[in-house]
């Protein structure tokens, strides 16, 4: 089987973020990006079921030049080629916008499955790759945590709230957007990262993939943020100040008698 | 386009309308009220007729019901099938949809069959000039944003559960009934063959009746570094449960995880040791009567639901705290 997995790269959920200046987004200057943690489950997925089936993995990713390293790190992992849309135009779209390119990439390779992750830790639309399917014209899944391929389908297990699971069988080529947790996402061995270097990423620009620039990125888009800003905290914590020990009293004491829930 | 229409898309269970369309019915609702127009909702599924009599209690312009063989499970394909020809014909304003998993997994393939503007996760809005801003989180709700929509045609919102309140939904004047509308439908066919439904990692620890739980999340750094944890929830006698990270990683088990995907809890107590607070977490603790949280970032949104907070290393603070309570106990 040939599998095509698009990642996308984040913000570490460890950094430390700033409001940018011009309010709309953060500072990304200084910021350490890591793979969106539910796309590395997909790629893991995508990996399993190519070697299952003595198949290939295409990484796919839409971003800034950054984002190679991204792409570096799938290729580390056993996948065969990269596709980076890196061209100004593709850039700062909303979900259906990068939908709109991805499509375009996906539509002119010959796979039988494109997996992806369930939502971004960054913009987190959770929308792309459902819209996505559609462009294609193949059934989708959202928040999916295990596929097993089947007689040329797949029979897939989706999240429902409250930790119950739905199993489905559905008809491929499909879109299986991956939940975190569906798997244990291996580590790169230093010979993947040796090999991973010569391995090929190609950087189709809008015109290659017949695109018009106006519908992508920033350009191409209807939703916009208008600005960001941290939760406000309103009626928020009492903050208990103090080193470890004098927190650690106080808090015993107000939570005894202030709380009394002790 | 129907400038004043504003459509509900209802999810149901076991015969009931769901929490969150009820919410969704109220978020609708208070947009009407902002832009001076009118509700009408939209119900799916197979022998809905009591559904559509429940709906039609509330104060709504109108009730439409697909009420169909093959819509007796949720299947996107089928949904997509009955919805866009009759959002297309409507063109509605805006569309609403309760922000559950179901949801998701069918809103942005609608969004793109039928070409609408999508925003997900609304938890509130506001005009703005001749602009309406939503607001939802970014960054794992470190962050919330204000998004506007370009251009021209449906917009799409799907609220975030609890954002707005169920209780708010405005009921049906005595007088006039709602007109409930059956919709046709012509070429429905599902994408999706149901084999079942499971309960996650068969038997469950019940954690929703606990009266004090010690949440871990990922700041725990490693496995290795849980017994600090374990030892704080003994001399507390609480119950561990963790964030979702924890338990992707193998730390704990799945049963043990709380939030949207995981168990509803409501204790007496409620120490988060390093949680950030995403809203997928919040959902599954809000209901908690004192939330402690223990976090080293001092911006984290989990101290905008908690009670106490402190700001700090949780490998200095848990020991101590633990230490504290083994004192005061005696
Ligand atoms: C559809 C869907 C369903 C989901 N369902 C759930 C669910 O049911 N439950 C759930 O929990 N999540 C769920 N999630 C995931 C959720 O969005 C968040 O990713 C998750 O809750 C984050 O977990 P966390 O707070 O432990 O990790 P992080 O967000 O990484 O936060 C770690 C925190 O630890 C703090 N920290 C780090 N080191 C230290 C230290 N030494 N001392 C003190 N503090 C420290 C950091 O400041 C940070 O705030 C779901 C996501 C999706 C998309």
């Amino acid at each position: 089987m040939r599998v095509a997995v698009c990642i996308k790269q984040v913000p570490d959920t460890e950094a430390r973020l700033r409001v940018s200046k011009d309010g709309r987004w953060i500072e990304e200057e200084d910021l350490r990006y890591v793979v969106n943690e539910s796309d590395g489950y997909a790629l893991e997925e995508a990996l399993q079921i190519a070697e299952g089936s003595g198949g290939e993995v295409i990484v796919v990713s839409l971003g800034p030049q950054r984002v190679q390293e991204a792409l570096r790190k799938g290729l580390a992992l056993g996948a065969a080629r990269a596709v980076h849309l890196v061209d100004e135009a593709f850039q700062g779209g909303d979900a259906a916008a990068t939908a709109r390119a991805l499509a375009a990439v996906l539509q002119n390779e010959d796979v039988d499955l494109v997996l992806t992750g369930s939502q971004s830790d960054d913009a987190g639309w959770g929308s792309t790759a459902s819209m996505l399917a559609g462009h294609l014209g193949w059934p989708h899944a959202w928040l999916v945590m295990g596929v097993e391929m089947e007689d040329g389908t797949a029979k897939v297990t989706r999240e429902m709230e409250s930790g119950m699971n739905e199993v489905f069988r559905m008809s491929l080529p499909a879109v299986i957007e991956v939940q975190a947790g569906i798997n244990h996402p291996r580590y790169a061995s230093l010979k993947g990262i040796m090999k991973a270097k010569r391995k090929p990423i190609d950087t189709p620009t809008p015109a290659e993939l017949g695109l018009d620039p106006a519908q992508l990125g920033a350009a191409g888009s209807r939703i916009e943020i208008v600005d960001v800003a941290f939760p406000e905290s309103g009626e928020g914590a009492e903050m208990i100040e103090g080193d470890a020990s004098t927190v650690a009293q106080t808090l015993v004491d107000k939570l005894q008698n202030e709380a009394r829930v002790l | 386009m129907a400038e004043n229409t504003i459509y509900v898309v209802l999810q149901h269970r076991d015969g009931k309308l769901h929490r969150m369309s009820r919410e969704a019915i109220a978020a609708a609702q208070m947009l009407a009220g902002t832009i001076g127009g009118s509700v009408e909702a939209v119900l799916l599924g197979s022998n809905v007729g009591d559904l559509a009599d429940q709906a039609a209690g509330f104060d709504l312009a109108a009730v439409h019901v697909a009420d169909l063989p093959v819509l007796e499970s949720y299947t996107p394909g089928a949904y997509v099938n009955v919805l866009a020809p009759v959002i297309r014909e409507a063109s509605p304003a805006f569309v609403v949809f309760p922000h559950t998993y179901q949801s998701v997994d069918l809103v942005a393939r609608l969004a793109q069959e039928i070409d609408a503007a999508y925003v997900p996760e609304v938890v509130s809005f506001e005009a703005s000039g001749d602009d309406l801003l939503w607001r939802r989180p970014v960054l794992g709700g470190k962050l919330q944003a204000r998004v506007r929509v370009k251009g021209e045609g449906t917009v799409f919102l799907s609220v975030q559960s609890g954002a707005f309140r169920a209780d708010d939904a405005a009921v049906a004047p005595e007088s006039g009934g709602v007109a409930i509308t059956p919709l046709a439908g012509t070429d429905v066919s599902s994408d999706r063959e149901l084999l079942g439904v499971e309960q996650v990692g068969g038997d469950q620890v019940d954690l929703s009746k606990a009266d004090v739980v010690v949440a871990v999340g990922r700041g725990i750094g490693k496995e290795e570094n849980l017994p600090i944890v374990e030892e704080l929830a003994a001399a507390l006698g609480a119950d561990i449960g963790a964030s979702r990270p924890v338990i992707d990683n193998g730390w704990l088990p799945r049963d043990r995880q709380i939030g949207s995907s995981g168990q509803t809890v409501a204790p007496k107590l409620y120490v988060a040791v390093g949680i950030s607070g995403a809203i997928q977490h919040l959902v599954g603790m809000k209901g908690a009567q004192c939330v402690v949280s223990i976090n080293k970032d001092p911006s984290a949104p989990i101290f905008t639901v908690s009670k106490y907070g402190i700001v700090g290393d949780l490998h200095e603070v848990v020991p101590a705290l633990t230490e504290a309570i083994q004192a005061a106990r005696g």
